[in-house]
């Protein structure tokens, strides 16, 4: 059993308060930091240490800083991607409402970083808890120096801003996320300029995932050497793993990355619920697509599911029995697609919406075989570089891969009709 | 207050919104956070409410109106003293969101989109609302109710009822009978 540090405090009594944080040693690396690194040292600590980012697309943290302009004379800002939305995906939720401080510590050594003396916790608007809790532990910060003007007795500032989103999931997309932060309708900007050059009101500035960020206060205290003794070569550290859908045992599980998806299925889910057998599973949010059973032994890591064609995405892993009709499925992960492109590009507006419209009829008995040819296409004229975001490439892997791995359930719908499903599909 | 009066916000309401200006360096970024306070206060985002909201922000109401429509929690009626959202999304899907939402139909008299007669609930459907390992969720008000089944789902609509000062529903009887009930609301 490897050594828990992002979940380690939040089944402690009262760990959303500063008093018991700081008995348990919370901000005393912040305080270290601030006072005796330099702020150059920091990011080279995050960059050997190969964090990567726990947004989905698993991009070095350390690298994405040094993207910053050194010399840029003017505020530059984090802002904290705290807009879980990707189905299967809830994990940010748990620091924020169980360790907050944690998460707060991490902010402070980011910004510190980067030299911001601003943080913008983006955080969706249906997370009121979260939103609650973590306001009440920015107030105990500031009240206690950690946070604000002249932190801990240095000349160093660090204010924290909670910012609520109002439901909409392309905000996650960091682009978006900055221009809703601004006031605007959540509409992707075109990169470049990244972020780094031009984000929030066109400054320099770090958008970070809260899983990231609350990976830092354990970096820069144990450093990067033992970080990189968690995990594999191409992935160091713990990953949130979250484990849905049909197992006995469902829950949010911090182990090594590279665990398996056998054994978070298996041995941490607890199992196929109903002693039924495994039909499928999404590996990283559903934006990762579908694997076969077969796939059960892949690693969960940035490099093993390639190799399958996908992505770690968010680690959000959802279990799909034998009795899942995969063609059902699918409709409601298309229509979560069409209701959520924000509707700018035309490939992806157009490609989201007929893409559900044809899963759809194929569910109710009206499709044919040349529709799965339909649907390729439409994936190919919409993804890979031809709209401002990556939206269209994240429909294209849940369409693209139920077809591959499972393109007897769309033969039998058309072949038996919506009445005759040959499939149990029994939901309960 | 005469109709020819303009409409204002109470003085804690506007004060709230004028506060929320030290965050940013720009106000127009106290669009989406100030109508999260309008909306509270007022249940829903009328036309009178953007406009001051407008003036006291120098936003075109406008543009706070096309902010505002691609939003899915801002809501331009007035709707339900209490909004139960059913996720809809797959995990949810997968164990068993679809029999919960049709017994919250079938219990409240109303499809998802509708206000109950009594106006103390609005059902909704919505995506993933980062609790798959809690599913199916429910959600009432930012209020998070986890692996919800029909039997909970009960307890959960009784509860809310209580709050609003209404009875709850008597374990046999139909809907319609707690419905026909008057309610405390005057008009």
């Amino acid at each position: 059993m490897s050594e828990k540090y992002l979940t380690a405090r939040i089944d402690v009594e009262n760990s959303t308060s500063l008093e018991t944080i700081r008995q348990l040693g919370g901000y005393a690396t912040a305080e270290r930091i601030v006072k005796e690194m330099g702020r150059d040292e920091v990011t080279n600590v995050v960059l050997e240490s190969n964090l990567r980012g726990r947004g989905g697309a698993g991009f070095p943290t350390g690298r994405k800083w040094t993207f910053m302009p050194k010399d840029f004379d003017g505020p530059r800002y984090l802002a904290v991607n705290a807009d879980e939305g990707e189905p299967g995906t809830c994990k940010d939720r748990i620091i924020m409402e169980q360790d907050p401080h944690l998460l707060l510590e991490g902010i402070i050594i980011a910004c510190y970083a980067i030299s911001s003396e601003d943080a913008y916790i983006y955080i969706r608007g249906e997370y009121l808890k979260s939103y609650q809790i973590l306001g009440r532990a920015i107030a105990e910060a500031e009240a206690a120096g950690f946070l604000g003007t002249g932190i801990m007795g240095t000349d160093a500032t660090v204010r924290v801003h909670l910012h609520r989103g109002a439901g909409a999931y392309i905000c996650g997309e960091e682009t978006s996320l900055m221009e809703s932060l601004e006031g605007h309708r959540g509409h992707p900007r075109p990169k470049p300029p990244f972020p780094a050059i031009a984000g929030l009101w066109q400054k320099p500035t770090a958008v970070n995932n809260v899983e990231t960020i609350a990976n830092l206060p354990a970096i820069l205290e144990k450093g990067a050497a033992w970080y990189k003794s968690i995990g594999t070569e191409q992935s160091s550290g713990n990953l949130l793993y979250q484990v849905s859908g049909h197992v006995n045992t469902p829950g949010v599980f911090e182990l090594p990355l590279g665990t398996t998806a056998r054994e978070l299925i298996e041995v941490h889910g607890g199992g196929v619920w109903k002693d039924r057998t495994l039909k499928a599973f999404i590996p990283g949010g559903i934006s990762t697509g579908y694997l076969p059973a077969d796939a059960i032994d892949v690693a969960l890591d940035h490099s093993a599911l390639m190799e399958w064609g996908t992505m770690l995405g968010t680690g959000g892993i959802i279990v799909m029995d034998e009795t899942t009709d995969i063609v059902e499925s699918l409709e409601i992960l298309t229509s979560f697609y069409r209701h959520e492109t924000c509707g700018q590009c035309a490939p992806c507006r157009e490609g989201c919406a007929w893409s559900h419209r044809i899963i759809k009829r194929i569910l109710d008995g009206g499709g044919t075989p040349a529709d799965l040819d339909q649907l390729e296409e439409i994936a190919q004229l919409s993804e890979r570089g031809r709209t401002i975001c990556v939206f269209p490439d994240a429909i294209s892997a849940p369409v693209r891969s139920a077809i591959e791995h499972f393109k007897d359930d769309f033969l039998a719908r058309m072949k038996n009709g919506k009445e005759s499903n040959v499939l149990p599909g029994a939901t309960t | 207050m005469s109709e020819t009066d303009p409409f204002v916000f109470p003085e804690e309401l506007e004060a709230a919104i004028v506060a929320l200006r030290d965050h940013y360096p720009d106000p127009h970024a106290v669009v989406i956070p100030a109508l999260h306070h309008v909306q509270d206060a007022y249940g829903h985002l009328s036309d009178e409410s953007l406009v001051r909201l407008g003036d006291l922000l120098d936003v075109p109401a406008a543009e706070i109106f096309g902010t505002l429509t691609f939003y899915t929690m801002f809501r331009r009626r007035p709707e339900g003293r209490f909004h139960i959202n059913v996720c809809k999304n797959l995990t949810c899907h997968l164990t068993g969101s679809n029999e919960l939402r049709s017994h919250i139909e079938s219990k409240l008299g109303i499809a998802a989109g509708e206000t109950s007669a009594d106006g103390i609930f609005t059902l909704g459907e919505v995506e993933c609302l980062g609790a798959c390992t809690e599913s199916p969720v429910l959600e009432v008000d930012g209020e998070y109710h986890f692996r919800v089944t029909p039997q909970k789902a009960d307890e959960i609509l009784d509860d809310y009822r209580r709050r609003a000062g209404s009875a709850p529903e008597a374990a046999d009887d139909s809907a319609g009978a707690d419905r026909a009930e008057p309610s405390d609301r005057s008009e």
